[in-house]
């Protein structure tokens, strides 16, 4: 997409549009650069970060403990952010987190109508589909609906809650450990748990379909 | 403000298009802006809730018609702009033309860790009390600022209740306008399903929001 010259001639509209974008955040960089306001080694360590070492992974790491150590489950559910922080997990934009517990009777599902709100410290940096308008838009008015576009049906008799994150708090949904896991690794569990499932938009792999 | 931004129960916009194994970044240019927005919070001097209003302050159809970090550079943008930190001119030639306006701090490579972890926790102290206890029944407000504010327009005028008190934190409203953190008691709301949409809400289904204070009333 960069890293090459954009000299030549632009080749119909989105291509253009593209450019042009491009060419704009080049040219602040470098004036931001020359004033010193921005150190571009500074920007290389914050992509990285997120591009390499803040990611889902940490959420399942946590909710993986949460399924096998029940001390910790109650910790977590109790006041997450200090239990978050005992994995090592803290920060930009999960400063204040909350744990939310998937029951057959109760089905949590996380959304930001109004920006992109996203627990970073445990799930990194939001998908596109998450900031995007038809999840914004019908998250709140339609769960059920929004959970079919994900190939997701729940029984009728679960109750859906929808945590709209409007202020600071962020959520992460503790998904349901699958069955057929008993006496497995908190290692192996974590392989069960995707990042949708603690948005609430999925739910945990099932030990067949990790084969 | 009433934007393109607060699209709770909006229609029209299509179904949620996952994108299987997708990249944190689509493009280099995300990356960069990503990461400029980030390193100029420092410099920049402004909080998280002008760069929310700066992102949303503009028409609907232009926010819809936006990718995310677009929205996002195009703030970036406006807020290093409006400070005189740096012109159109600037941009258009692609280097500095002026020297630098003094600044307070600039995020350094070895600083990033620690300012990532540190975050920017929005608690305050207080020696007010809150008003609303968990079980209580509050209306949101019909409120419609032009300015930036957190309480999405499809709760509003509804009958909720207070499921938690979470605590006393930076009040939106305010810090968005520079007129200082202002905290206030903020609390989880629940509303039924059907008290959102009427007939057309699933009974199944019931949405919370977090609301400050001054966005609730005794119902």
């Amino acid at each position: 997409m960069s890293g090459h010259d954009h000299d030549h001639h632009h080749h119909g509209h989105d291509h253009s549009e593209l450019t042009e974008t491009e060419l704009r955040v080049r040219a602040l960089e470098t004036v931001l650069t020359e004033k010193g306001y921005v150190v571009p080694a500074a920007l290389d360590v914050l992509i990285e970060t997120y591009e390499k070492k803040v990611g889902p992974r940490n959420g399942a790491r946590v909710v993986a403990k949460a399924w096998v150590d029940s001390t910790y489950r109650a910790r977590l559910l109790k006041d997450a952010t200090p239990a978050i922080g005992e994995i090592g997990y803290a920060g930009r934009q999960g400063e204040h987190i909350v744990a939310l517990e998937n029951t057959p009777k109760r089905h949590n599902m996380v959304v930001c109508t109004l920006c992109s709100c996203y627990p970073w410290p445990v799930l990194g940096l939001p998908p596109v589909w998450y900031k995007s308008a038809p999840y914004r838009s019908r998250a709140v008015a339609d769960p059920r609906g929004v959970l079919a576009d994900f190939g997701v049906r729940l029984p009728k008799d679960t109750d859906i809650r929808v945590w709209d994150s409007t202020a600071e708090i962020r959520y992460l949904v503790i998904p349901m450990r699958p069955a057929g896991t008993d006496g497995w690794s908190e290692e192996k569990l974590a392989d069960l748990v995707t990042r949708d499932s603690m948005i609430g938009t999925g739910l945990a792999k099932r030990p067949e379909d990790l084969k | 403000m009433n934007g393109g931004q607060d699209l709770g129960g909006t229609d029209g916009h299509g179904p949620v298009q996952p994108e299987p194994n997708e990249p944190v970044f689509h493009a280099e240019w995300e990356k960069r802006a990503f990461a400029i927005t980030l390193a100029m919070g420092m410099p920049g001097g402004w909080n998280i809730d002008m760069s929310r209003f700066a992102r949303e302050n503009r028409p609907p159809g232009e926010y819809l018609a936006m990718s995310y970090y677009q929205i996002w550079f195009a703030a970036l943008e406006h807020m290093t702009k409006e400070r005189g930190l740096v012109a159109d001119d600037e941009i258009a030639a692609g280097r500095s033309l002026r020297p630098p306006k003094p600044v307070k701090r600039v995020l350094s490579p070895a600083d990033v860790a620690e300012t990532l972890h540190r975050g920017g926790p929005t608690e305050r102290e207080t020696n007010t009390k809150a008003i609303f206890k968990p079980g209580d029944a509050v209306r949101a407000k019909n409120i419609n600022p032009p300015t930036h504010t957190r309480l999405p327009r499809y709760v509003r005028g509804r009958i909720g209740t207070i499921e938690r008190v979470i605590g006393c934190h930076v009040f939106p409203d305010s810090n968005a306008q520079g007129a200082g953190e202002n905290p206030q008691w903020l609390y989880t709301v629940r509303f039924d399903s059907r008290e959102l949409w009427g007939d057309d809400g699933d009974p199944s289904v019931a949405v919370s929001i977090d609301a400050w204070e001054p966005y609730l009333v005794p119902a």
